[in-house]
C-alpha cells in the first residue's frame, strides 16, 4: 500500500427521483432526511468523499440499501451520479465523454458481481476471455491469456466446461478470472462471496488474499458482512442512509467507532484479532521483563506468549528494536473479557 | 386495513346484487317503459366512420403518391421483392426449378426429394434432442407422403420458411427498438393490444387491396398477424437478463452493439426461442385463412373441400396441417430448451466438427441423384398412398344417421333453455345501462383511468353502429366463456392433483394448443350442422386451454407450507381445496380466464364461417364484399370487447395478488 491516491471520490451524490438538479443546486447538507422527503427524492449516495489508495484493500461495508452498491457503480460509472467528481489517477471520470470511459473500463478496469454475471451460452474458457474478445484481441492470443487466468484461480480441468455445470464456489473463481483478464489497475468486487455458503465463503477469502499478495491490485471490495470486512480490508468505509458514517482501519473503527451505529457493529468483533500490541501497550514503568513483542503484531498473535507469565510484563519494541512500551497479562485479560467496553 | 377493505366489497356487492335486479326489471317491463331509441341505437346518430376509413383506403390505393412512385406501387414493390424468397423455396421442396410460365413452364430440376426432406428433418430431431424426437418428426412427415398430401404440405412448409424468418427478424427488431428506446415501448405497446386483439379477417381486405391476391399477400397477412408475440416476447426476454450480466458487458468496455449481440441476446435466447415457436405456430394457424387471399398448400385443400362439404378430404387435410404444426413445434420447443453441453472430446478437423452436417447433406446429395434413375425416391409412389377420406365420410354418415337424434336432442335442449334466452336478454338490455355499468365497474376496479377507457370503448361500439351485433358477440362469447371455465377449472384442479395427471393433462393441452384454430370448425360442422350451437362449442374446444392450464399451475404453484398449515389445522382434502388452494390460485384462474375470452372471441370470427349473426359475421361479409371501413369498424369493435374484458379482469386479478400479498 502506498501513499499515492488512485481513486478519489469528491462529493459524490446519487439521488432518484424528478428535480434532483434543483434540489442539489440549493446546497442542502447530506443528512437532512426531511428535505430530501419533502423533494420526494430517495438519496442512495450522499455527499460521498474518499480517497482509495494504490494497493490498498479498500472495503465498503453497509447493509442493504446502505447505498454501497450504488456507490460501487457510480465509481465505475455504470450509474450516472448527481453530483460530484470521481478522480481516477487525477482525471475526473464524470467528465469523460463515452468512448474515453469505454478504453479505461476495457484496460484499467474490472469487477466481479454478486451472482457472478457469467455468460450461460460462453465455456469458462469463452467466459474469461470475453473481455479481450470485446477488445479484439485475437482468439490464440486471448485465450493462452485466458487459460492463465483460470489457472490462477485453479480451474484448469474445467476450462471447456459451461456455467451451469459448475458449483457457486467455481463459478465465482471464473468471475474472478475474467475481471482479472484484461490485467485491471482497479479492481471492483461487489459482494463476491455473498451469494456462497459460509465454508466456502471462508475458503474464498483466503484465496483472495493470496492474489492479492501476488498482485497487488487497487481493490474496492463491497460487502455487507462485518466480519468479511474486518478480515479482508485495509481500511472499511461504514455506509448508512447514502451516507459514509466513517473511514478506517478495522483497528480504529474498534478502538474509537465514530457513533452508537458502528459501535453496534464492532461490538461482537473478537478484540485479539483486530488491536495490535501498539493499541494495548502501556508507557514503560518496570524495569524487568520477560521477553519483546513487535508494537505492531496483532495481540491475537501474542497472546500465548504474554498471559504465561503471570508477573512480570512483556516489553514492547518497534522496528528498530527500540522499546516503545510494555504489555503484560493483566492487561491483555483485561482487553479479552472486558470486550465490549472499549 | 382489510376491515375496510371487506366493508367496501360489502357495499359493492349490494350495489351489483341491485344491478343485477334492475337489469332483469329492465329486461322484462323495458319495451313497455322505455322511449325506443333507447332500446335501439338510432341510424341517424351513427358516425359514418365506416364510409370514411373505405374512402381513406380507396384513396391510399388510387390517389397516394411520394412523388416518384404511388404508395400502391409502393407496396406492390415490397410484393415482388417478398416473392423472390418464396419462389426459390417453392422450387427447393414442391414445384423444382421452373422455366417459362403457366402451362408452358418446364422443369429444369425437381425439388427435394421426399425421403430427402424426410432425412432432413429426422437429423434435425436428433441434433435438437434425441432419436425419438427424430422418429416423430419423421413418422409425420411420413404421414404426409403416405396420405397424399406431400405436395399441398410441401407448399405450405415453403411459405412458412419464409414467413417465419421475417416474422422473426421484424419482432426481433422491434423488440430490441423497444428495449432500447421507452417511447418506441410506449408507442408500441397499445398498437400490439389491437394487433392481437383484433380480428385477422379485419385486416385481410386491406392487404389484399395493397398486395393483390396471391400467396405474397397471404405471407403479409401470415407475418402482421404472427410478429406480435415476437415483439412482446423478445422485449420480455431482453427485460428479463439480469441486470449484472448487463453490467458485467459494461464494465467489460462493450460498445452498444456488442452488448446487444454478445451479451443480451444470447442470454435471451431460451426467450427468444419460445417466441420463434410462437411464430412458427400462429404462422400454421394462419394457413387456412391465408389462403382466403391466395395461399396455395394445405390450407387451399382445406378451404375448398369445406366449400364443397366434403368433410372427409377436409379433415384429412386438416390433419395434415396438424401433423405439420405438431412436427414443427416439437422441433422448435426441442432446439429452444437446447442447451450446450460440453462435448466429451475434442474434434480438430473440420470433418469431425461437422460430421453430421455432412452426413446429412451428402446422403441427400445421394437421394437426389438417385431420384433421377428411381422415381420413387423422388416422390412418393400413387400406387401406395393411401387415402382415409372416403372412410371417415362414411363414418360421419354413419353417426349422423344412427346418432342424429341424441346430438339434435342435447344441442336442442341448450338453445332453448340457456343459449336463446340469454341472447334474448342481452339484446333487450338498454344500451345506456350496459355501459353506465361497464363504466361503474371500471371505476371500482380501476378509478378514473379504466373509467373513461371503458366508456371510451363502449362508446366506440355503439357509435359506430355495432351495438346488437356487439351483444350477440358477447353473449356467444360468454356463454363459449362459462362452459369452457365449468369444464376447465375441475380439469385444472384435477391436473394439478398428482404429477401423473399434469403430465397426462400437459400432452392434452400441448396437443388442443397445436390445432390450428380452424380445424375445430370441421368436426363440429360435421355433427351438429351449422348455427350458434356449433359455433359455440367450437369456441369451447378452443379457448378451453388456458382456463386448464392457468388453474392447474395457479393450484400448483400454492406454497406448501400454507397446505401443511392447513392439514395441521385439521382441514379435510375439500376444505384444504376450497379454503386454501382455491382461493390462492384465484389471481391465476383469473388471468387463464382471460385468455380464455381472448380465443374465444378469436374463434368466434372464425365461427362466422358456420352461420353465427355477431361481429364476427360482420367481418367476414366484410371480408367476401372487399369492404374495407366495414370491416374495420366491426373488426375493431371486437378488439374493443377484448381490450374491455382483458383490462378489467387483469384489473381484478391485481386487486386479489395484493388482497393475498402474492407479488
Amino acid at each position: 500500500m502506498s501513499n499515492t491516491v488512485k481513486l478519489s471520490c469528491r462529493g459524490v451524490w446519487k439521488l432518484f427521483g424528478d428535480n434532483a438538479e434543483k434540489f442539489l443546486e440549493q446546497g442542502i447538507a447530506a443528512s437532512d432526511d426531511e428535505a430530501l422527503t419533502r423533494a420526494s427524492l430517495v438519496g442512495a449516495v450522499r455527499d460521498v468523499n474518499i480517497d482509495i489508495y494504490e494497493g490498498e484493500i479498500f472495503v465498503i461495508m453497509g447493509l442493504s440499501g446502505s447505498g454501497k452498491s450504488t456507490l460501487v457503480r457510480a465509481l465505475s460509472r455504470l450509474i450516472e451520479p448527481s453530483a460530484g467528481q470521481i478522480l481516477f489517477d487525477g482525471e475526473d471520470l464524470l467528465r469523460m465523454p463515452e468512448p474515453q470511459m469505454v478504453e479505461i473500463r476495457r484496460h484499467k478496469m474490472g469487477m466481479v458481481f454478486q451472482h457472478f454475471a457469467l455468460l450461460p451460452h460462453l465455456t469458462v474458457l469463452g467466459n474469461v476471455a470475453f473481455p479481450l474478445e470485446v477488445q479484439g484481441v485475437a482468439k490464440q492470443a486471448r485465450e493462452v491469456r485466458a487459460r492463465e487466468m483460470i489457472e490462477l484461480v485453479g480451474l484448469s480441468d474445467r476450462a471447456d466446461n459451461y456455467p451451469r455445470e459448475l458449483s457457486g464456489g467455481q463459478q465465482q473463481r471464473v468471475g474472478i478470472a475474467r475481471s482479472l483478464a484484461v490485467e485491471p489497475e482497479l479492481w471492483f468486487l461487489d459482494e463476491p462471496f455473498s451469494a456462497l455458503d459460509p465454508l466456502i465463503r471462508r475458503e474464498m477469502q483466503d484465496e483472495f488474499l493470496r492474489l492479492q499478495q501476488v498482485l497487488n491490485k487497487t481493490i474496492v471490495f463491497i460487502t455487507h458482512d462485518f466480519d468479511e470486512a474486518i478480515r479482508l480490508a485495509d481500511r472499511i468505509a461504514i455506509m448508512k442512509d447514502g451516507q459514509v458514517i466513517q473511514v478506517g482501519t478495522p483497528e480504529e473503527l474498534v478502538l474509537s467507532p465514530a457513533n452508537d451505529y458502528v459501535a453496534e457493529f464492532t461490538r461482537h468483533i473478537p478484540r485479539g484479532k483486530v488491536l495490535s500490541v501498539a493499541a494495548v501497550m502501556q508507557p514503560v514503568s518496570a524495569s524487568h521483563f520477560v521477553g519483546e513483542v513487535l508494537f505492531q503484531q496483532r495481540i491475537e498473535e501474542i497472546i500465548t506468549k504474554v498471559t504465561a507469565e503471570a508477573q512480570l510484563p512483556h516489553a514492547v519494541v518497534d522496528n528498530t528494536g527500540k522499546r516503545v512500551g510494555q504489555i503484560d497479562r493483566a492487561a491483555v485479560v483485561e482487553l479479552l473479557v472486558g470486550a465490549g467496553n472499549v | 386495513m382489510y376491515s375496510l377493505w371487506l366493508q367496501k366489497l360489502c357495499h359493492w356487492k349490494t350495489f351489483w346484487l341491485w344491478a343485477l335486479l334492475t337489469s332483469l326489471l329492465l329486461n322484462a317491463y323495458g319495451r313497455e317503459w322505455l322511449p325506443r331509441w333507447s332500446l335501439k341505437f338510432p341510424r341517424q346518430w351513427e358516425l359514418p366512420l365506416r364510409h370514411e376509413i373505405s374512402a381513406f383506403m380507396n384513396w391510399l390505393v388510387e390517389d397516394a403518391s411520394f412523388g416518384l412512385f404511388s404508395f400502391r406501387e409502393l407496396t406492390r414493390g415490397i410484393a415482388w421483392l417478398l416473392d423472390i424468397p418464396l419462389q426459390i423455396a417453392r422450387s427447393f421442396f414442391s414445384t423444382g426449378l421452373m422455366q417459362g410460365v403457366g402451362s408452358d413452364a418446364v422443369q429444369l430440376l425437381p425439388p427435394l426429394p421426399w425421403l430427402g426432406v424426410i432425412t432432413v428433418v429426422a437429423a434435425l430431431g436428433y441434433c435438437a434432442k434425441d432419436l425419438k424426437l427424430a422418429l416423430l418428426v419423421a413418422a409425420c412427415f411420413g404421414y404426409l407422403a403416405v396420405f397424399g398430401q406431400w405436395q399441398s404440405a410441401m407448399d405450405t412448409l415453403a411459405s412458412i420458411l419464409i414467413t417465419v424468418p421475417i416474422g422473426v427478424a421484424g419482432g426481433l427488431f422491434l423488440g430490441i427498438m423497444s428495449y432500447r428506446h421507452r417511447w418506441v415501448e410506449k408507442l408500441l405497446s397499445p398498437l400490439l393490444d389491437l394487433m392481437q386483439t383484433i380480428p385477422i379477417f379485419a385486416y385481410l381486405v386491406p392487404i389484399l387491396f395493397l398486395f393483390g391476391f396471391g400467396p405474397v399477400a397471404a405471407m403479409v397477412g401470415t407475418i402482421i398477424y404472427a410478429m406480435p408475440p415476437m415483439v412482446r416476447i423478445t422485449l420480455q426476454a431482453l427485460q428479463g437478463v439480469p441486470p449484472e450480466l448487463v453490467e458485467f458487458g459494461r464494465m467489460a468496455g462493450c460498445l452498444p452493439r456488442q452488448l446487444l449481440w454478445k451479451v443480451l441476446i444470447p442470454s435471451a435466447r431460451p426467450g427468444l426461442m419460445i417466441g420463434v415457436n410462437q411464430v412458427i405456430m400462429l404462422s400454421l394457424n394462419m394457413v387456412i385463412i391465408a389462403s382466403m387471399i391466395g395461399a396455395g398448400g394445405l390450407g387451399y385443400d382445406v378451404l375448398t373441400s369445406l366449400r364443397r362439404l366434403d368433410i372427409g378430404a377436409g379433415l384429412e387435410s386438416g390433419l395434415a396441417i396438424v401433423v405439420l404444426a405438431v412436427a414443427l413445434d416439437r422441433l422448435s420447443q426441442a432446439f429452444a430448451s437446447k442447451s450446450p453441453v460440453t462435448p466429451a472430446v475434442h474434434a480438430s478437423s473440420f470433418v469431425a466438427r461437422h460430421a453430421w452436417l455432412l452426413g446429412t447433406a451428402g446422403l441427400i446429395g445421394v437421394m437426389y441423384l438417385l431420384g433421377f434413375v428411381i422415381p420413387s425416391v423422388q416422390s412418393y409412389p400413387e400406387s401406395l398412398q393411401l387415402t382415409t377420406g372416403s372412410g371417415l365420410s362414411e363414418a360421419v354418415k354413419w353417426l349422423n344417421i344412427n346418432m342424429f337424434d341424441y346430438f339434435e336432442a342435447v344441442k336442442s335442449a341448450l338453445l332453448l333453455n340457456i343459449l336463446i334466452p340469454l341472447k334474448r336478454f342481452l339484446i333487450a338490455l338498454p344500451w345506456g345501462w350496459v355501459i353506465c355499468l361497464l363504466a361503474i365497474l371500471g371505476w371500482q376496479l380501476g378509478r378514473w383511468k379504466l373509467c373513461l377507457l371503458v366508456l371510451g370503448l363502449a362508446l366506440f361500439i355503439l357509435l359506430t353502429g355495432q351495438w346488437q351485433k356487439a351483444m350477440i358477440t358477447v353473449y356467444l362469447c360468454g356463454i363459449s366463456v362459462i362452459i369452457a371455465g365449468l369444464i376447465g377449472i375441475p380439469l385444472g384442479i384435477f391436473a394439478a392433483g398428482s404429477e401423473r395427471s399434469w403430465r397426462i393433462m400437459q400432452v392434452i393441452i400441448d396437443t388442443l394448443q397445436t390445432l390450428p384454430s380452424f380445424v375445430y370448425l370441421i368436426p363440429v360442422v360435421m355433427l351438429f350442422r351449422v348455427g350458434d350451437f356449433s359455433a359455440m362449442i367450437a369456441v369451447v374446444l378452443y379457448a378451453i386451454t388456458p382456463a386448464i392450464r392457468y388453474t392447474a399451475h395457479g393450484i400448483r404453484s400454492v406454497d406448501p407450507q400454507l397446505i401443511e398449515a392447513g392439514t395441521v389445522s385439521g382441514c379435510t382434502k375439500a376444505q384444504l381445496l376450497w379454503k386454501i388452494r382455491l382461493p390462492m390460485a384465484m389471481p391465476d384462474i383469473l388471468l387463464g380466464i382471460n385468455q380464455t375470452i381472448m380465443l374465444a372471441l378469436s374463434m368466434l370470427v372464425i365461427t362466422a364461417l358456420v352461420g353465427t349473426r355477431d361481429l364476427g359475421q360482420e367481418v367476414y361479409i366484410a371480408l367476401t364484399k372487399a369492404d374495407t371501413g366495414h370491416g374495420m369498424v366491426a373488426g375493431l369493435s371486437i378488439a374493443a370487447i377484448a381490450i374491455i374484458a382483458d383490462r378489467l379482469i387483469a384489473a381484478r386479478a391485481r386487486h386479489t395478488r395484493q388482497r393475498l400479498g402474492l407479488n
